[in-house]
């Protein structure tokens, strides 16, 4: 099903945002619409909201490639996002994210082996008072964690497994 | 000192409408659709209010540039905060919501535009659906929609999510971004109260400017000027982040000393140890010697290039003497050239080998030639390129290489 099809009623509210010979401003709000079921864009995706909005296919592929937060690969359930910038870094961001790799099995970039969890490296997000933080972002949306703790973020991933399992 | 930003400290609940409202909410706001257009743009200039997001443009000076034969007009609130260190907008939108959203009223009304736009980060997903909300309470209330508390005047707000990108904190990548192209920024002039969204008149305003404007019409610009100095009027809000004991928001006279902030407020330095440095501006910041001048100098937009910075965002990230800026650097690099966006050849090409250089004298294999080149790159950046992005990449590592060179002997 397009994503026409499945949300018109969204993306009618959406569209009616911007005047509507620049309809091409709610590329991005609808980029994150597609992303909602398995967390990234397929490349029907990318042709559906091309159609919609007036764009080329290549014109949509270009701004899920400049945009750090639109992803056209699967990966895990939860890519969990954790700063490691200067103000968390000073903070010991660096470790935190290397302890919490070796309890997890993976570097950086890679998903746990039951494709829940993908750990990534990522840029200030404005929440440097409070690290070692991290932003959860998933299918539903984007979530903060702040002043976390290996403990505490092992225990967050368990209650996700949990919810994962429910929801199967 | 009673807050005027974060009036949430203050004040529990304020981002409920019924406690906004009982707290003066929306005063400036009506007070406003009372006054001709021109005289709410003269009071801010008055005001002396300055741009918040870093460049501390007068607000009200930028709201008259706006080209009055084109039409229609747009305001637009960056809400983009990314700047390494800085994490204050995000508060104000959290839980003073609506004193944002009035500023936002008014600014509108101020330059003759029927509609507004909130440019929030993409990781802002959880502040711009509680935004969403916000906006139809105040609509519901009456003070946005068609009409607004009985005059000519008509009003809509919408929020409108990044997706990730640093540089479209810069105002015309903002505006390529809000056109659904990628965030790059535009060739200046025309400037955005010329030629803005959708090529139409646009004032681009960080959300701290707008926030302090309800202050300002309702208690008019002498009122706002009590507090801060002659030429940098008004609260700030500090972001302090770093070796510090007490990092946080703290809103604060402009004019306060980095002392007060650091040692009074921020409670000092943790573990014993002593600062070393002061980033005032995030990672786009020079590295200012923390010695006692610099400690005593007032924090606003004329003082802190006395010590060899700049106020910028005052997001201020303290570091002790147990870090070594070579690693530093690192980090700035890292950051730059991940979210140099691509455009202007200096910046893309500068940032990668600014960053592998970082690296290889942080890594122990660098030589002395390294830190001449690295230094050489940043100087060819400086002045060529379309935003400051590039220059901002330059500031961290050419200042620590000069003035704190014992920590780059090779």
């Amino acid at each position: 099903m397009s994503l026409a099809e499945k949300y018109p009623q969204e993306i009618e509210k959406i569209l009616a945002k911007y005047p509507p010979e620049h309809k091409r401003s709610a590329v991005m709000a609808l980029l994150y619409m597609a992303m909602r079921e398995g967390g990234y864009i397929s490349k029907a995706d990318k042709a559906d909201i091309a159609s919609m909005l007036d764009m080329t296919t290549t014109e949509v592929s270009s701004i899920v490639g400049f945009y750090s937060l639109f992803h056209d690969e699967k990966a895990g359930q939860y890519r969990l996002q954790v700063c490691t910038d200067i103000g968390c870094a000073l903070k010991g961001a660096d470790q935190y994210l290397a302890d919490l790799c070796e309890k997890l099995d993976v570097k950086p970039g890679e998903t746990t082996e039951d494709g829940l969890i993908t750990i990534e490296e990522v840029k200030c997000l404005a929440a440097c008072d409070k690290a070692p933080m991290f932003q959860v972002q998933s299918p539903e949306g984007i979530k903060y964690h702040e002043k976390m703790t290996v403990d505490t973020t092992l225990a967050l991933i368990e209650e996700l497994r949990k919810d994962a399992q429910e929801a199967k | 000192m009673d807050y005027m930003l974060l009036r949430h400290r203050d004040i529990n609940n304020i981002n409920q409408i019924d406690t906004f409202l009982k707290e003066d909410g929306f005063e400036g706001f009506k007070k406003a659709l009372k006054m001709e257009t021109v005289d709410v743009t003269n009071e801010v200039k008055a005001a002396g209010l300055r741009g918040r997001g870093g460049a501390g443009f007068p607000a009200g000076v930028k709201w008259s540039f706006m080209d009055n034969n084109n039409w229609p007009h747009y305001v637009v609130a960056n809400a983009d905060e990314s700047e390494p260190g800085t994490f204050k907008d995000r508060e104000i939108m959290e839980s003073n919501p609506f004193q944002f959203l009035e500023g936002i009223a008014i600014a509108s009304y101020a330059v003759g535009a029927n509609a507004a736009y909130v440019y929030l980060r993409g990781e802002f997903w959880e502040v711009a659906h509680f935004l969403d909300e916000k906006i139809e309470e105040m609509e519901k209330a009456g003070f946005l929609g068609e009409n607004i508390q009985g005059s000519e005047y008509s009003l809509k707000i919408y929020t409108h999510l990044g997706a990730g990108a640093y540089i479209c904190g810069e105002e015309t990548a903002l505006l390529e971004s809000m056109e659904g192209k990628r965030g790059q920024p535009r060739v200046r002039p025309p400037f955005p109260p010329s030629e803005g969204l959708y090529n139409k008149p646009t004032v681009v305003n960080n959300v701290e400017t707008l926030s302090s404007v309800p202050y300002i019409i309702k208690n008019g610009a002498e009122g706002y000027r009590k507090f801060g100095t002659e030429k940098s009027p008004g609260t700030k809000i500090f972001s302090l982040s770093g070796n510090v004991n007490n990092p946080g928001n703290y809103e604060l006279p402009l004019g306060t000393t980095f002392r007060e902030l650091i040692f009074t407020h921020g409670g000092g330095i943790p573990d014993g140890k002593s600062i070393k440095a002061i980033m005032p501006a995030g990672a786009s910041s020079s590295l200012i010697v923390a010695n006692d001048e610099a400690l005593d100098t007032a924090m606003d937009y004329e003082s802190v290039p006395n010590v060899g910075g700049d106020l910028g965002s005052a997001s201020v990230i303290v570091v002790d003497d147990s870090v070594s800026l070579d690693w530093l650097i690192t980090k700035t690099m890292d950051f730059f050239h991940h979210e140099s966006c691509g455009k202007c050849t200096p910046c893309r090409e500068g940032s990668y080998w600014m960053k592998k250089l970082t690296e290889r004298i942080h890594s122990g294999e660098g030589t002395e030639k390294d830190v001449e080149l690295l230094k050489d790159v940043a100087y060819q950046i400086q002045g060529k390129t379309l935003c400051a992005l590039g220059e901002f990449s330059t500031m961290a590592v050419v200042t620590s290489i000069e003035r704190f060179p014992e920590d780059f002997k090779i």
